[in-house]
């Protein structure tokens, strides 16, 4: 067991030693200046070529890569050509908006996926099935941003029910909180949905069809806690697994929810980054959040491993 | 009960932005993008500046007639040789800190602006030799040569006071927390959230400013921005979208302040940088002509504005008094344009390669103009590229035709000069005349408009008829919307929002 | 007569053998919901193949005079914000979308699957090399990498593919593999072994076909997330160039006109919406079909 994590834990070396290649090359691949993004309007030669030095941007690729590794190595991310603030305390601010969203979006990912996921084997091949697979897979078959912008039209400027956009931290004031969370939570978790809902009725339909289940009917007990506390049970684990692994779906569906609803998080500031030419921001962002999706992954496995002993051999 | 609702609303917002929900009014205001860094001399962009209007006072401001006012300064002096001008500063003013503004704090914010490493100020400020203290309340400007855009250029940002003490105590990390002279003092800025400042008690000027807190907070996608504004999440939009005027108009609980705006949509024509110059448009001043001459600016203005933007043929809007009126906004002519193009022996239809900023507006436009080349047989190929890309292809010549827009500056040498002199940082299509260099030195000189206006006379034709080189297409108008409950606001050409003498019910 | 009772045997045995095609195409059959998906997937497919033939207009063709006119008898779909027809440009908006789907792919199979291959029948340290790049790829996040490549490549149509392929081929890379591993063990293929077969061999006759049944599922379910990756490209941007329609940059473009020219987005949006659930529909109605362990 122990070596089995062991294991793993020495195969995260070489993956981050690939991810922060991947990264800073096509950071540095892109065409474009990031000194002449800084001085956009106002072109002083001089002052350009400060910041080119000032940031080793003279410096060859390869040697720009070392320069990086080893500050990163000692804990400095660097800083923001554009706003001058260090990418450490940049993501230390985003990071509690980003896992409320991502919070709240996997809320609504677990309702909406589970329970049509429920629904959809337990009435297997009924019209409820085909109505709980497309409420879920909705989800997945239209663009996030798209609709983002549609439930903005409808819930704040048509009905004025919602804030359009903006972001409370929960501890500030819970209720517009969540009311301004609410619209991005679902359109993200929308995304998440269509998967959960896969798994667990997939997972829900290999239990209902067993023999441990056939004995529970057998001994006469109520469908319904046959459902609840036998079948799920059991079908649980492969999807609370998959949460975790979803993690970078997330992140990704964010990159464009939180441009059009106006959350300060992680999503916004790489895409913002990205075409800010701000290498140190993108290349810190996508380091933290490579690394946290793999010690999740990481911790979902060894999860798994634990709960069901049968995989340890 | 949709008021109840709609009332919940706005005090999200109100809470959202960090206000408390009692008796303080706030102002949130909507811009179209993040600032950069909040620090005059290392500031870049348009968005910026905006944000200034609220933290940093400027010696002077401009009216809606661009005429120059005081606000820091009380008045300037010009000296007989143009060499040096005198500036008498107003006495009573304070720093958000408490320190005292004076002709030392001026020196020091001037020379800050010239000197520091990766200030931006310093074009905007090159012809000036030296800063001399003359006393507490008045300080000289001695000039290199004489150059009358120079008070232009001290009412934006080169203009911008910075207490001193705090400016030298963090150096360039003075835009994390800026300390100046303006209205409101900046409390706080979350990036890409907000920027909160709050009233300043001790301004200058505070009898006029009624609204206690202002926030700025950026929404990029405009429709958003505007949806945020109905549903009262905001209270003022920066560059409210263009296709919903109507709706603005007719909506009773906004008003629409517009102003024609400093700057201008043109085509850059690359004619002298590199090897992609070689092609009949960038050869050939008859096919630029030819060009310029099948764009119809007042079918672009009606498809793609609803006819609210004002077509151009100049790098001044026509309302502008340095406007050439002998040079009016041309018509449609096709058959003028084939005529030319057989004149300059160019076998049609040819490709040109169009590079044309990412963006909603910009492509539109684009895509009018395409069809209306495609009619005299030039293929404008539309390569939609996004900002950071453009700027290095622009200045490494990577590009044939490119859909340019400058946001304006309220002196026409800054609309001209960066864009035509040989070498200049703006000039992208290589122009390098000789002729059109010595004019626009020349135009620097004289304190005297109507003199000015005379040698510009002598450069429009220079480079409307000869060269060709940037063919302009049409001003926008300064579209800002805001709630019926701000009061006393006024939209200026600059973009800029202003927020004093405002109320809020 | 000991002959004729094994005949009777042998011609029994063969009527109630169905091969695993025909029982995964008869349960496919049966699902109602992948077969609508598979009709649109038709519709959507001959729409774009015949383009030319039923636009009512072409695509480009601008008219000033006709700026974002609402559905109406000359224009079904209405009029977009420079004049042109919204049902031309939704019918060859299908052949870009569609094309971005499949091509992008179509080079995630090409380029995941022999280097799924190679990793799980080798094993060993390319194995793990190989492992480990694709960790390190699904690691970042799908969409930044996507933009980034899309913008290093340069904003075409053509490039948005290659960097939606290569951003999906990981998935295809790590399920090959795990196919692979699975199949490698088998006895058929260690007896294929002990006879003298070549690899290459092997893993064409006994790898591949084993490999097909999930890789087509896979592939259905991507092609549906890249049509979306397309639109959200389009929509940044780093897509389809204009003029030339997609359905994602017409999204794009119609977004500043939701309240005064709504038909501007519904058409392009309703389009991308039903051929991607379509995509998914068919995909999980192949996964059940497929399925061993399913009746």
């Amino acid at each position: 067991m122990l070596t089995l994590i062991g294991r793993r834990l020495l195969q995260l070396i070489p993956t981050l030693f690939f991810v922060s290649v991947i990264i800073f090359s096509l950071q540095h691949l892109l065409p474009g200046d990031p000194a002449l993004v800084m001085a956009g309007e106002e072109r002083d030669p001089a002052a350009i070529e400060q910041i080119r030095r000032q940031y080793q941007l003279d410096q060859p690729a390869p040697v720009q890569y070392i320069y990086w590794v080893k500050a990163v190595l000692s804990g400095d991310l660097g800083e923001s050509m554009r706003i001058k603030a260090p990418v450490l305390s940049l993501i230390l601010q985003k990071l509690p908006v980003t896992i409320t969203l991502a919070s709240m979006a996997i809320v609504v990912a677990l309702v909406i996926g589970v329970g049509a996921g429920i629904v959809s084997a337990v009435k297997k091949d009924s019209i409820w099935d085909y109505l709980a697979n497309g409420f879920a897979l909705w989800g997945i078959s239209m663009p996030n941003f798209w609709l983002g912008i549609m439930l903005i039209f409808l819930f704040s400027v048509k009905l004025g029910w919602l804030p359009a956009s903006g972001y409370v931290p929960l501890s500030e004031d819970w209720r517009t909180s969540l009311a301004s969370m609410i619209m991005p939570a679902f359109v993200l978790g929308n995304a998440i949905a269509a998967v959960l809902m896969r798994h667990t009725r997939s997972a829900m339909l290999h239990v209902l069809e067993s023999d441990y289940i056939r004995t529970a009917r057998a001994k006469g007990l109520l469908e319904r806690s046959v459902i609840l506390k036998h079948a799920l049970r059991n079908a649980m684990m492969p999807v609370i697994t998959l949460g975790a692994l979803e993690f970078g779906t997330l992140l990704s569906g964010a990159v464009l929810t939180e441009q059009i609803f106006t959350i300060p998080g992680f999503g916004k500031l790489i895409v913002d980054a990205v075409f800010n030419r701000d290498y140190a921001v993108v290349q810190g962002v996508v380091l933290v959040t490579a690394t946290t999706y793999m010690a999740l992954n990481l911790l979902a496995d060894m999860a798994y491993i634990l709960v069901n002993p049968r995989l340890r051999g | 009960m949709k008021k109840t609702l709609r009332a919940a609303a706005a005090a999200v917002f109100l809470i959202a932005t960090g206000g408390i929900a009692c008796a303080q009014t706030t102002l949130r205001i909507g811009l179209a993008e993040d600032p950069d860094i909040l620090d005059p001399t290392l500031a870049r962009t348009y968005v910026g500046r905006i944000v200034f209007a609220s933290f940093c006072d400027k010696l002077f401001d401009i009216d809606e007639k661009l005429n120059v006012v005081p606000q820091l300064a009380l008045g300037y002096e010009i000296a007989p040789n143009g060499l040096s001008v005198t500036i008498k500063l107003r006495p009573n003013v304070k720093f958000h800190d408490g320190e005292q503004f004076n002709a030392e704090a001026a020196k020091y914010s001037l020379d800050r602006h010239m000197t520091m490493t990766g200030s931006f100020r310093k074009p905007e400020l090159a012809a000036v030799d030296h800063v001399d203290v003359v006393d507490p309340l008045t300080i000289k400007i001695t000039l290199k040569a004489p150059f009358a855009p120079l008070i232009a250029q001290l009412t934006d940002r080169a203009g911008m006071m910075v207490a001193p003490k705090a400016a030298t105590e963090v150096g360039d990390k003075f835009g994390l927390h800026p300390v100046c002279a303006g209205p409101y003092k900046f409390i706080e800025r979350v990036p890409q959230g907000r920027i909160v400042g709050e009233k300043f008690a001790d301004y200058w000027n505070k009898d006029n400013v009624h609204i206690d807190r202002v926030v700025y907070l950026p929404v990029s996608d405009e429709t958003v921005r505007l949806a945020n504004l109905k549903s009262g999440g905001l209270d003022l939009i920066e560059r409210a979208p263009a296709p919903d005027i109507k709706d603005i108009r007719a909506d009773p609980k906004l008003k629409l302040a517009t102003a024609l705006g400093l700057g201008y949509m043109g085509i850059d024509i690359n004619i002298g940088k590199g090897e992609r110059a070689n092609n009949p448009l960038g050869k050939s001043v008859a096919v630029r002509r030819a060009l310029d001459a099948a764009i119809d600016r007042e079918a672009l203005n009606q498809v793609v504005f609803n006819g609210e933007f004002v077509p151009g043929d100049q790098w001044v809007n026509p309302e502008n008094y340095y406007y050439q009126q002998s040079f009016p906004v041309p018509k449609r002519d096709v058959a003028k344009a084939k005529a030319l193009l057989k004149e300059a022996g160019v076998t049609t239809p040819f490709d040109v390669d169009f590079m044309v900023a990412k963006g909603a507006e910009p492509q539109s436009v684009a895509e009018v103009i395409q069809a209306m080349a495609a009619e005299i047989g030039i293929n404008m190929k539309i390569r939609v590229t996004e900002f950071a890309t453009s700027l290095k292809q622009a200045e490494a010549g990577e590009y044939q035709a490119y859909l340019l827009d400058w946001s304006g500056r309220s002196d026409p040498d800054g609309n001209l000069y960066s864009f035509y002199k040989c070498k200049a940082p703006l000039n992208y299509t290589g122009l390098c005349s000789a002729d059109v260099d010595r004019l626009l030195d020349e135009s620097r000189v004289p304190s005297d408009r109507a003199q000015r206006k005379a040698i510009y006379e002598k450069v429009t034709r220079l480079l409307l008829v000869d060269d060709d080189s940037i063919i302009y297409l049409y001003h926008r108008r300064m579209l800002i919307a805001h709630t019926a409950r701000l009061e006393g606001y006024r939209q200026l050409p600059d973009g800029m929002v202003r927020v004093v003498g405002l109320t809020l019910k | 007569m000991a002959e004729a009772a094994l005949t009777t045997i042998s011609v029994a045995q063969d009527e109630s053998v169905e091969t695993p095609t025909s029982r995964a195409t008869r349960r496919l059959l049966r699902r109602k919901t992948a077969m609508l998906g598979l009709v649109i997937i038709a519709v959507f497919v001959s729409i774009a193949v015949l383009a030319p033939l039923i636009s009512p207009y072409d695509p480009d063709l601008q008219t000033w005079s006709a700026v974002r006119k609402a559905p109406s008898l000359s224009h079904w779909f209405g009029t977009d914000d420079v004049g042109r027809d919204v049902l031309a440009r939704v019918i060859y908006g299908a052949r870009a979308s569609l094309l971005a789907g499949v091509i992008s792919v179509a080079i995630a199979i090409l380029v995941g699957l022999p280097i799924g291959l190679i990793s799980g029948y080798l094993g060993g340290f390319i194995d793990a090399l190989f492992g480990r790049m694709t960790d390190a790829m699904l690691a970042c996040p799908f969409l930044i990498l996507a933009i980034a490549l899309a913008a290093f490549l340069g904003p075409s149509l053509g490039n948005a593919m290659i960097a939606i392929g290569i951003t999906t081929t990981p998935i295809f890379m790590r399920l090959t593999r795990a196919q692979v591993m699975a199949v490698k063990a088998e006895d058929y293929v260690e007896a294929a072994r002990c006879i003298g077969n070549p690899h290459w061999r092997i893993a064409l006759i006994h790898i591949l076909p084993n490999i097909l049944p999930a890789l087509l599922v896979q592939a259905t379910l991507s092609i549906a997330a890249a049509i979306i990756a397309e639109a959200t490209l389009s929509f940044l941007g780093l897509g389809q160039q204009p003029p030339a329609p997609s359905w994602g940059s017409m999204l794009n473009a119609a977004q500043r006109f939701l309240v005064n020219a709504p038909w501007m987005a519904v058409w392009p949006g309703l389009a991308i919406f039903l051929t991607v659930l379509s995509f998914n529909l068919v995909g999980d109605g192949l996964r059940d079909a497929l399925d061993p362990r399913s009746r």
